[in-house]
């Protein structure tokens, strides 16, 4: 009898915690994602500037309490460059990861829709930039509009859109032959009311999918021409920036001025991965009621 | 009113003609039945009569004169398959309510329940999903209907209750009907007259 007692409070112990359906736990996920990013960037406005400023009393100190990360051959300490450079590259990345999709979008869209004329000329567009290697279109788009982070968004952002715009302009195609499709056009709809309502939706995948891929590719591409001399001036604390410089100076033995950053890096990029595959989970049908 | 096929003919791409020399009448009110072997073209005469293929030779009128291209179909085809006639991202309620909405009468004779409305597509059956397309394409605006095959997956309760909507709502709206099936006693016993498909 107390064996019984002993095993039904158990199982009562195990009730109190609250049991969280795929629903739940997905927004959970998301919720947890954007904290770390809004900490990130919540933490560089609150980090004073005074931190990473040369000091040469301070350089070249291994981590410590007073300093997480370390600090650098200047003194700077590194955790405070590595929070300040992270927001710096989170912001670079969203805009122009997220004007590259709806470029592609846009294209990709018109190219399906808008008559032949239009598609010969998105898919020869996306021959023309497919068929350069797009670093090197990078800096020369970044260059002409004069550098900084206005130049490598720009720069990112007209030269990554390509192969998105591919999918989603054979995705449109054969939406617009879809059953549905044809119907809501002899229900009397204008092109304009389908792509928005029939078409766009189906494209969320595709967008988020985008969206999740390009950010790395930004802030490495703003860290590979930064690295170049062609993107933010070199005292600015970007990730990239703080990457390429830390790589001279490993073989020092100062690890820590490439792990911590790197690995930063890393939890940001896997936080936004996170946030765009649960978002897309949430909001397919076939999978946001289970 | 009048719907005729004038000398039809049609292929796929560079393929054999499906269809060569057709003409067809249909007219207001009336039911009228098209029968024929798997592969003759009956799908296609009713894409074709419907708007959704254009035919290369030949015509399709209604009284003389040609159906326009923009705006609500008076002739509306009801599909086969219901899984790909409706929107897998959007509700049920939005799907029904596309070209007009319709009242509870015609919903509570069809046996639609409210509950469906806020359900996805992929969480109905075929025979569920039927009864949405067939309240769509019964809007006050269709003059005739083109149902392809639109009951053969459904057991015949259901069939005989959908057919029987059907019916009336063509008879209060002097709609025309083609009834595409393969069964022959369907066809028997619901149709004016029959076309036999080669």
């Amino acid at each position: 009898m107390t064996e019984i007692l002993t095993v039904l409070s158990k199982k009562k112990f195990i009730n109190i915690l609250p049991k969280l359906n795929r629903r739940h736990s997905t927004l959970l996920r998301v919720t947890f994602s954007s904290l770390i990013l809004l900490c990130i960037i919540a933490a560089s406005m609150l980090l004073s500037n005074d931190r990473i400023a040369t000091n040469f009393d301070l350089k070249n100190l291994p981590p410590s309490m007073a300093h997480p990360f370390g600090t650098d051959w200047l003194g700077r300490d590194m955790f405070t460059r590595t929070i300040k450079g992270l927001s710096l590259s989170i912001y670079i990345g969203i805009i122009a990861s997220l004007s590259s999709v709806i470029i592609a979008l846009i294209l990709g869209m018109g190219a399906a829709t808008l008559g032949k004329a239009f598609d010969t000329f998105v898919t020869w567009l996306v021959d023309l930039f497919l068929g350069m290697p797009h670093l090197v279109a990078l800096i020369l788009i970044a260059f002409t509009v004069g550098g900084g982070a206005k130049g490598v968004i720009i720069g990112v952002a007209c030269t990554h859109w390509t192969s998105l715009t591919r999918v989603i302009r054979a995705e449109v195609l054969q939406l617009r032959s879809a059953e549905f499709v044809q119907i809501s056009r002899q229900m009397g709809k204008k092109p304009l009311w389908i792509a928005i309502h029939h078409i766009l939706p189906h494209l969320v995948p595709q967008f988020f999918i985008g969206f999740v891929l390009l950010f790395p590719h930004a802030i490495l591409h703003e860290a590979s021409i930064t690295f170049l001399g062609f993107g933010l001036s070199p005292h600015k604390p970007a990730i990239g920036v703080i990457l390429s410089e830390s790589m001279k100076y490993l073989s020092t033995g100062m690890w820590w001025l490439a792990f911590f950053p790197g690995l930063l890096l890393f939890v940001t990029v896997r936080a936004f991965d996170s946030i765009g595959e649960n978002l897309r989970l949430l909001f397919d049908p076939h999978n946001a009621h289970e | 009113m009048q719907l005729e096929a004038r000398n039809l003919s049609f292929r796929y791409g560079k393929g054999p003609l499906i269809i060569n020399n057709l003409n067809l009448e249909l007219k207001s009110g009336e039911i009228l039945g098209l029968s024929g072997p798997s592969g003759c073209g009956k799908t296609t005469l009713a894409k074709i009569l419907s708007g959704y293929e254009l035919p290369q030779g030949g015509s399709v009128k209604i009284d003389g004169k040609s159906i326009p291209s923009k705006g609500f179909n008076p002739v509306q085809l009801i599909f086969q398959h219901p899984e790909k006639a409706v929107n897998p991202r959007w509700q049920m309620k939005k799907t029904l309510n596309e070209g007009w909405s319709p009242d509870n009468e015609l919903l509570d004779s069809l046996g639609i329940e409210k509950a469906w409305l806020k359900r996805w597509p992929n969480e109905l059956s075929g025979g569920e999903l039927q009864r949405f397309c067939v309240a769509k394409a019964l809007s006050p605006k269709t003059r005739f209907l083109i149902a392809d095959e639109i009951t053969t997956m459904l057991d015949a309760i259901t069939q005989a209750q959908i057919w029987n909507v059907v019916l009336n709502k063509a008879r209060e709206n002097n709609i025309g009907v083609l009834v595409v099936s393969h069964d022959q006693h369907l066809i028997n016993r619901l149709c004016d007259r029959v076309f036999i498909g080669k």
